[in-house]
């Protein structure tokens, strides 16, 4: 089979605009080849360049002192103190999922795992944020066991537990849901491994699954030259193998001991290609790679095929001349192919050469030689890609929606009350995190669904020393919020995020980003992404918290009926902390009848835009939402943390979805005792006072004895706070307001998802 | 006494074991690799541990059993040693033909991974002076439905091989049930071996034996057996 001729209609058709098809030509002076075409075509795609979100990218706070690595790298990397660096990154699967939930999913938790590991770190945790379209839509319950069972089959099994996570419905998620997988790694920060192709002749090694067909883009088979292959039609979601994953890891962190390598990238979208090409981008560099040489599981792969394949568990090691056989001794312990299919030239050019109609699974012996079939500069592809500076409107907030008469709404607390607690979006996430191995490698502290936050001890131990370290995780995003007022939004999704660390006594460290938007190409749309990075750069700024990777995932929209419907914006935050020592844990259940409750923050009503229940009561994302004051903000997580450092506490939770009655209400559940409450005096029974989902609140309780020490210190930090009550009982009683009992209070929690996936 | 954790590719609670039995139990462990023919000297106690053995490809634990090392683990248990299979490694030696019966997809055919209580039901190595003691461990697992056919069932209730069973947790509000996968006569483990030397179970001690954890009633098994490896 001869490739086809490459003409402006095929570069259309790869997703290339005429506009950038003539930039490509005019750089080559030619027209390019038909793998090349691949390459720059998938190189140039949003999701590999960046190219809308580059230049508000620059905005985000990406420095701090803990800061090893920050964005542009396979993660981002901050020092835990003792030598030690914890690596996290956040990336999305959504489209993928969409198609096929369960292998979109787990390959999402593989890519990310390898992004982590590729580093040189042990992974030690993942959470996961899902968006799924309305409870009631009838592919949501497909959706969402597929996704969870696919996330489960795929980190149980590597056994890396999933500690945290998020899962929120919406209408505007029907037509294209969210999976964005978050992993943490450990490692040594004197042993960070780095994607770069350094060392001129070094020898480029291609480690782990054999190539297939799988992941190639959909556009670019659409092409009518493929039709008369009917292999080359194979759907295009990648498939994963935990198992090969499982030995892969293992390979490389022994590899990365043997201290053998220059370099090293997991092939993740757009395969072969994109890994190598960065990895040259970032040295300087270029490389020769010989395709005929690549272990295959699929016959008569094209050149082409092999360059875009996003066959999974795949990486690309760069050795020191001379140590290729030490890496491919490792590999064969494990059962795992290593084959030098390159090297690292000082050409700064991605040249591949490919032998036509040469395919080792014919079983004839490797041509020593073969043709040039792309010869690219690398810097084509990388830095001098297209960028643009799409056009925005100047304010993206609904501002007709703002306005809603609350007052004209049916309002019964204690009813509203059991209907927010067992609502899709507030009851018990248990039907999830039940199915995810949360505890395998013996370090959950805290659990998930136990706090806001979880909490993972990690056992760093190198030939000398072995200390434990504790890592807080917690992912938010209310794209409601972000979707009423995009800065403010995810101002409070950065805010929420660390909020719900500091609860457990965890001190922010640094984030991961991964931002879901619809098209850029749509001012609207390009103007929420613009003020979503404003917001994460306010908070961080403000809270002292760094972003050190992340992912942008656009075009995440559907057109209905002629009409382009984008998900809501949702730029999902991924936070790590860490906890000085086991004793400063604190969880969210109430613990010890007789223990003071109090509201740390505004007590009074806060607005109602975006909040669960005026969605549930107006059928709409619409009303005022809240505002975030920062600085306040910040006083009141050094406050938590302080107070968890010296006991002051003895449970926080913060009010998030449903308000101040739903954190009360889970309070009493995680804790299985109730408690006696009375609302601030005067203050009128509104859905505002109840179920507001204002910012910057939390729920303590307070140890009998450490009453006065607790105000004292709360004083001093200048934070409003109101006694509400006390620990006790079986019942959650808001004197003149509402009394739900224990039993009723769980019951509703625990069918929430009853509704979306069914009784056993 | 020395003791040995098993690493199939694709055992993940290997590390689990490990840790357990070297830092928190304190006894002196070796991690023994599948391709290994010998287990070390001196070896008084082996975990198969838990994980995807292989995979779990064609059936949980159904690959492992053809490992090199098991016919060393054989040999040791027909010798008397102590040996644990915990989860996985139960899978493994009920298809490997040491423990009767077989594990099978949860009765809801979804993954569960949560804590349940366990009784004590049968005196053993490993629940010596532990019988009629409700037990807080935690489940992680697919294919943990115990199963055996009537005669088998008998014979282990009648020499009390049952060693533990799920109970409902007293005094506990919820909605699920005390049996997390559908196990006949609510079985969560049980004794096998020539001197009811090997212990298969669904639970995972390992991951409970340390207050950090959320509880410590796994360390009783281990310091049971202990206990009854020094006493022999």
């Amino acid at each position: 089979m001869t490739d086809p001729e490459v003409t402006l209609e095929q570069a259309l058709s790869h997703g290339l605009t005429e506009d950038e098809y003539r930039r490509a030509t005019d750089a080559l002076g030619r027209a390019p080849t038909w793998p090349e075409l691949g390459v720059i075509s998938v190189m140039w795609s949003e999701h590999c360049s960046y190219k809308s979100s580059r230049p508000h990218l620059r905005r985000l706070i990406t420095k701090g002192p803990r800061v090893i690595q920050g964005p542009g790298e396979n993660a981002g990397v901050v020092d835990i103190g003792d030598g030690w660096a914890a690596v996290f990154k956040m990336e999305s699967h959504n489209h993928p999922s969409f198609i096929e939930p369960y292998q979109g999913a787990a390959t999402g938790v593989g890519g990310i795992l390898r992004d982590v590991f590729t580093m040189g770190a042990r992974p030690v945790a993942l959470m996961d944020s899902l968006r799924f379209g309305a409870p009631s839509h009838p592919r949501t319950p497909t959706l969402m066991r597929g996704v969870v069972a696919g996330i489960a089959g795929y980190g149980n099994a590597i056994g890396v537990p999933t500690v945290a996570g998020e899962v929120q419905f919406d209408p505007a998620y029907d037509g294209n849901i969210l999976v964005n997988a978050f992993a943490l790694g450990v490692c040594r920060a004197d042993a960070i491994f780095y994607g770069r192709a350094a060392g001129l002749g070094n020898p480029i090694l291609y480690v782990g699954a054999k190539t297939g067909r799988d992941g190639i883009h959909g556009a670019t088979m659409a092409s009518a030259e493929f039709e008369e292959g009917e292999d080359a039609r194979r759907p295009t979601v990648q498939v994963g193998d935990p198992f090969m994953e499982k030995l892969l890891l293992e390979a490389c962190l022994e590899v990365f001991d043997a201290r053998v390598l220059e370099g090293v990238q997991d092939m993740g979208a757009a395969g072969l290609t994109s890994s190598t090409v960065e990895m040259a981008a970032r040295a300087g560099n270029g490389v020769e790679l010989w395709l005929d040489r690549v272990p295959r599981r699929a016959k008569g792969l094209s050149a082409y095929e092999i360059l875009l394949s996003e066959s999974q568990e795949r990486m690309i090691m760069v050795a020191r001349a001379g140590m290729e056989q030490r890496v491919i001794d490792i590999c064969a312990k494990w059962d795992l192919d290593a084959v030098v299919i390159g090297r690292v030239t000082d050409t700064q050019r991605f040249v591949v050469r490919a032998t036509a109609g040469y395919d080792p699974l014919d079983g004839g012996p490797c041509p020593d030689e073969s043709p040039v079939v792309v010869d690219l500069p690398v810097a084509l592809l990388t830095d001098d890609a297209p960028v643009y500076e799409r056009p925005c409107v100047d304010d993206p907030r609904p501002r007709d929606r703002w306005e809603v008469d609350v007052a004209s709404l049916p309002f019964d607390p204690q009813a509203d009350l059991v209907e927010l607690l067992s609502s899709p979006n507030v009851g018990s996430r248990g039907w999830v995190w039940r199915q995810y191995d949360h505890i395998v490698r013996d370090g959950t502290a805290v659990r998930p669904g136990a706090a806001d936050a979880a909490v993972v001890r990690v056992i760093c131990e190198d030939g000398h020393a072995r200390r434990e370290k504790l890592l807080a995780l917690s992912t938010d995003c209310n794209g409601r919020f972000c979707e009423l007022d995009p800065r403010a939004g995810a101002a409070m999704a950065v805010a929420e995020a660390c909020r719900n660390l500091a609860c457990v006594g965890a001190e922010p460290i640094g984030l991961t980003d991964c931002l879901n938007f619809g098209n850029p190409q749509r001012p609207e749309v390009m103007a929420q992404f613009r003020d979503a990075i404003d917001g994460i750069a306010d908070a961080c700024r403000v809270l002292g918290v760094p972003v050190v990777s992340g992912n942008v995932s656009l075009y995440n929209e559907t057109v209905d009926g002629g009409v382009p419907r984008a998900v809501l914006p949702t730029p999902t935050i991924g936070a790590v902390g860490q906890v000085r020592q086991a004793s400063d844990v604190v969880t969210a259940g109430f613990r010890t009848p007789g223990d003071h409750v109090y509201l740390l923050g505004h007590a009074g009503e806060t607005a109602l835009g975006g909040s669960e229940w005026l969605t549930l009561r107006a059928g709409r994302v619409c009303g005022t939402p809240p505002s975030i004051d920062l600085p306040f903000e910040g006083r009141l997580q050094r406050f938590l943390v302080e107070a968890a450092r010296n006991g002051w506490i003895a449970s926080a939770h913060d009010c998030s979805e449903g308000g101040l009655m739903v954190a009360l209400a889970e309070c009493c559940a995680l804790g299985g005792v109730g408690a006696t409450v009375r609302l601030p005096d005067g203050a009128a029974v509104t859905p505002a006072l109840l179920f507001g989902e204002g910012p910057s609140r939390v729920v303590v309780s307070v140890t009998p004895w450490v009453r006065g020490l607790f105000e004292q210190r709360v004083a001093d930090a200048r934070l409003p706070c109101a006694r509400l009550g006390a620990v006790g009982g079986a019942t959650l009683d808001v004197q003149g307001v509402l009394a739900l009992g224990l039993t009723e209070i769980v019951d509703a929690r625990e069918s929430a998802l009853e509704r979306v996936v069914g009784a056993d | 006494m020395r003791a040995v954790v098993v690493q199939f590719p694709g055992s993940n609670a290997d590390f689990d074991a490990f840790h357990a039995l070297q830092h928190v139990v304190g006894v002196p462990t070796d991690v023994v690799f599948h391709k290994s023919t010998a287990l070390p000297e001196g070896a008084r106690l082996v975990v198969l541990p838990g994980g995807f053995s292989y995979g779990d490809y064609l059936r949980a634990g159904a690959i492992a059993r053809f490992a090199p090392v098991m016919a060393a683990v054989r040999e040791f248990i027909d010798r008397g040693g102590f040996v644990l299979g915990i989860c996985n490694g139960f899978q493994i030696l009920t298809e490997a033909g040491l423990l009767p019966g077989a594990l099978t997809r949860n009765a809801h055919l979804r993954f569960e991974c949560r804590d349940v209580t366990v009784r004590v039901d049968a005196e053993g190595p490993f629940t010596q002076g532990l019988r009629g003691r409700v037990l807080r461990l935690p489940v992680a697992h697919a294919e943990g439905r115990y199963q055996a056919d009537e005669a088998t069932l008998a014979a282990l209730e009648s020499e009390s091989r049952v060693a533990f069973r799920y109970v409902p947790e007293a005094g506990r509000v919820t909605r699920l049930p005390a049996n997390p996968n559908g196990s006949l006569h609510d079985i969560a483990g049980i004794y096998g071996g020539p001197r009811r030397n090997v212990l298969g179970l669904m639970p995972h001690p390992e991951r409970m034996a340390e207050a950090l954890l959320g509880g410590d009633d796994g360390r009783l098994l281990f310091d049971a057996v202990v206990r009854a490896a020094l006493a022999r």
